[in-house]
């Protein structure tokens, strides 16, 4: 019993670093139509930069995610601004393909900087737990879940107090209607992009201290920031942070019912329950 | 004996009462307007009618035949069509194309459906655009290819939803030609509409619709002057609507 | 008159080719020919229903699976056992396309259910001891054709070749069928389509049902090409992504665009492998990414459809 109950507070603990790379990809989604297949790529790009920062100076993960969200920011509004702003009208699966490609170039230039074998982040704590009654938490996973969730949050304020939230939001309910008040829709385009990047690259180094990782690991958190977002309901910033936690959940309970490499299976499954019995997500409205 | 009987149909979206217990009937052969401020509930009755939402309460019934629960293809299939009131062409399809899918509802083969829809053309003025691709129609075309296509399906009735709207004063005389000739085919016609000039050119009987529910019903000359109905349009240009301009 | 001549002067040169190019180029035209009746396959219910699927994938491992499984365990010729893996591709289908027209998932719902049905497959194929898991599937070679096994490379060639004729020509039917004619309204607006009379559900259940069958036979091509089937090879998402991109390359929905899409990222492809596989790990495929990038920016409507309008400009007062 206790296992379960273990593996049920491991997962949730690492579903809300999950939570927020599904934001980021939501929030791509829900402004531009794209589909962001270099999603997991950026986040691997977030936790290589970390473990760069780490091993060449020493910068603890958590400090560095300041570091990280920047470039993966701007390596996000760059692939907007020069790549997906110059296709807006093309048939929809010309941005696919583009995504794609852009998912290829990110993965296998890891693979030539980096190489094939993973790596770690292996901080003083990485070890570190402390027990709760019958459980056991893991620092690290701790901390991330805090950071992870702080970040959540700061990206709901800002997009529901400032200005700008308030245009990235506008864009994403009707883009027709932000047309119409005059915002500039490809700087929209642009900003958006890269928040989405950035949460993504932060939710990359945040794992970095408990999860090895490798270029090829990026297309794993792709698929399961897609199912998180079905899941939750598109477009619902709650349901992806929802999502997250459950994703991550159903994955650690299955690696202990199942075996470790059936975990992803388990989160399949929720997905296709979702789609037959509630279509739009979780927390989702309409379609 | 009425073709279609609607009789107690309610939908709401949410809080939102956009249809609340209306009852009509059409009968064969007939041409019924539906008039009504912006956001009375016509469209919503129009979809209620032709499977695209489902009613809360309420009975449709298509020759003697309920048609709750059905789809918009069953529908169509039992001879009863919609236009949409922004016209929707196949945009990357030619005109011609665009009807012959409405034509291929009743015949199997694409050869008798190309001659289908060469008709179809033909009566509605279109003739000439038929290798014309969707996207490059004007609106006037767009309306026309709407009711084209919808009448390539072969109908018993014709559900028109705004097909006057946007046009200027000309185009819609001659639409409102066109439908009248539609009509001498022996096709009974719903027709939403917002201008009024084409609702009192067209129609032998008027249905009021008023958030959601029938405020009036009569011959046209009636309907304009009941005063519940003056009112319900208080604050859109009446007088302006009349001439048709929107 | 002037089409069947060239049709049939192609025909001519794609009969002798394989017997004057070194075997290299054999088989980057089985690829290239293979990939393209793949993408045939793919188009009718990407291209032509607008319905995108990424997870083709798991269609094409049913049929190469299931036609090796019966050869080995049942003795039954791949030459039958490829309609049985069809025959399961499409109940595949049926099952993946029930869950997501019946509530008309379109767009990203639809793609990402597809691409988490193939990942589903690709888990179970990698437990099933039957389908030899992570080792993968290992096909005796006994040069029989009965078996489908061939000695050198010129009867696969013929094979691929006559694949991506049947897939064309099927395609060409379509375009002039009722089915057809339905599957490109459905694609340009479902509930106009709706509307006009067209069962939009049972029409995009036949275009699934149909394109999951014939990817399913090209499995059986590639179990017998390969002779090896491994879950994380021919189950991986980067395999439906490979089935997917091109005809969208070529310009979806378009008969010639598959096959152009072929040509042109097989020969983009051969290039990164040539000149950049001997560098670093991830090079050519880094460069082919690019290429591809480079590829959407300068023809983001796909390359038939940009030649062809190109053709019509210079040719003006011809229609269509």
């Amino acid at each position: 019993m206790s296992l379960y109950v273990q593996a049920i507070v491991n997962g949730f603990l690492v579903g809300g670093v999950y939570s927020l790379m599904a934001l980021g990809l939501s929030l791509i989604f829900g402004v531009m139509r794209v589909i962001n297949f270099a999603h997991g790529d950026m986040m691997v790009w977030g936790m290589y930069l970390s473990y760069w920062l780490f091993v060449t100076a020493g910068v603890d993960p958590y400090l560095s995610i300041l570091v990280t969200g920047s470039a993966v920011f701007l390596l996000g509004a760059a692939v907007q601004k020069g790549l997906v702003n110059r296709i807006l009208d093309a048939p929809h699966e010309m941005q696919i393909l583009l995504m794609l490609g852009v998912a290829l170039v990110l993965e296998n230039v890891a693979l030539m900087v980096w190489g094939p074998d993973p790596r770690r982040v292996s901080t003083t704590y990485a070890l570190s737990t402390f027990w709760l009654g019958p459980i056991v938490f893991d620092l690290p996973k701790v901390a991330t879940f805090g950071l992870a969730l702080a970040l959540a949050l700061g990206l709901y304020l800002f997009l529901k107090k400032t200005d700008l939230g308030r245009m990235i939001r506008a864009a994403s309910d009707n883009q027709i209607g932000a047309l119409l008040v005059g915002t500039d829709i490809l700087k929209v385009f642009t900003l958006a992009f890269g928040i989405g990047a950035a949460c993504v690259g932060a939710a990359g180094s945040l794992m970095t201290p408990f999860l090895p990782f490798s270029p090829s690991t990026g297309l794993f958190f792709t698929v399961t920031s897609f199912n998180i977002v079905i899941i939750g309901g598109m477009g619902s910033f709650l349901g992806a942070f929802v999502g997250g936690l459950l994703v991550g959940m159903s994955e650690s309970l299955g690696a202990v019912i199942l075996v470790p490499s059936l975990k992803e299976i388990v989160s399949f499954v929720l997905l296709v329950l979702i789609l037959l019995f509630r279509p739009q997500g979780l927390l989702g409205s309409g379609r | 004996m009425s073709l279609l009987r609607v009789t107690g149909v309610s939908k709401a979206f949410g809080g939102l009462r956009a249809v609340h217990r209306v009852s009509f009937d059409l009968a064969e052969g007939e041409m019924l307007g539906l008039i009504g401020p912006n956001g009375a509930g016509k469209t919503t009755l129009f979809h209620l009618v032709s499977g695209f939402l489902r009613p809360d309460e309420g009975t449709v019934t298509y020759a003697g035949e309920s048609l709750v629960g059905l789809r918009p293809h069953d529908v169509c299939q039992r001879g009863m069509v919609r236009t949409f009131q922004i016209a929707r062409p196949f945009l990357r399809l030619t005109v011609l194309e665009n009807v012959v899918v409405g034509a291929l509802e009743r015949v199997a083969h694409r050869r008798e459906a190309v001659a289908i829809a060469e008709e179809m053309l033909e009566l509605t003025g279109l003739a000439g655009r038929a290798g014309s691709m969707g996207h490059s129609l004007t609106l006037p075309d767009r309306k026309r290819l709407e009711l084209a296509r919808a009448l390539a399906t072969g109908p018993r009735v014709l559900l028109l939803d705004e097909v006057m709207a946007g046009l200027n004063p000309t185009e819609t005389g001659r639409l409102i030609a066109l439908v009248r000739a539609i009509h001498g085919r022996g096709v009974t016609i719903l027709l939403i509409e917002h201008v009024m000039k084409a609702v009192m050119a067209l129609s032998q009987r008027v249905l009021v619709l008023n958030y959601g529910e029938v405020i009036a019903k009569g011959s046209p000359e009636e309907v304009v002057r009941d005063p519940k109905v003056i009112e319900a349009y208080l604050g859109e240009d009446f007088a302006g609507a009349e001439v048709g301009a929107e | 008159m002037l089409r069947l001549g060239l049709l049939a002067a192609a025909g001519a040169v794609l009969v002798f080719l394989p017997f004057w190019v070194p075997s290299t180029w054999q088989n980057l035209l089985i690829t290239t020919f293979y990939y393209a009746y793949l993408g045939q396959a793919w188009n009718i219910l990407g291209g032509y229903a607008g319905q995108l699927s990424l997870g083709h994938a798991a269609f094409f491992a049913i049929g190469a699976y299931t036609s090796a499984v019966l050869a080995s365990q049942y003795a039954i010729s791949p030459w039958l056992g490829m309609f049985a893996g069809a025959a399961l591709a499409a109940l595949l289908s049926l099952g993946i396309g029930y869950l997501g027209f019946r509530f008309g998932l379109r767009g990203f719902y639809f793609i990402l259910l597809t691409l988490a049905a193939a990942e589903i497959c690709r888990l179970i194929a990698l437990h099933l001891p039957l389908l030899g898991g992570y080792t993968g599937l290992f096909i005796n070679f006994t040069p029989n054709p009965w078996q489908f096994q061939f000695q050198g490379k010129i009867p696969y060639y013929f094979i691929a070749l006559g694949f991506l004729a049947a897939g064309s020509g099927i395609v060409w039917l379509l375009q002039r069928s009722k089915l057809g004619a339905y599957l490109v309204a459905i694609r340009e607006d479902e509930d106009a389509s709706e509307a006009l009379g067209v069962d939009t559900f049972r029409y995009k259940m036949i275009a699934y049902a149909l394109s999951a069958a014939l990817t399913a036979l090209g499995g059986t091509f590639y179990a017998y090409y390969q002779y090896y089937l491994q879950p994380n090879t021919v189950l991986h998402i980067n395999h439906s992504v490979d089935i997917m991109i091109r005809p969208i390359v070529g310009g979806a929905g378009t008969i010639l665009g598959p096959v152009l899409g072929s040509f042109l990222l097989e020969l983009l492809g051969e290039f990164s492998r040539t000149y950049f596989a001997g560098g670093m790990a991830g090079l050519s495929v880094a460069i082919y990414g690019v290429l591809l990038v480079i590829v959407v920016l300068f023809l983001p409507r796909g390359v038939y459809p940009t030649l062809a309008h190109l053709m019509r400009r210079r040719r003006p007062g011809r229609a269509t």
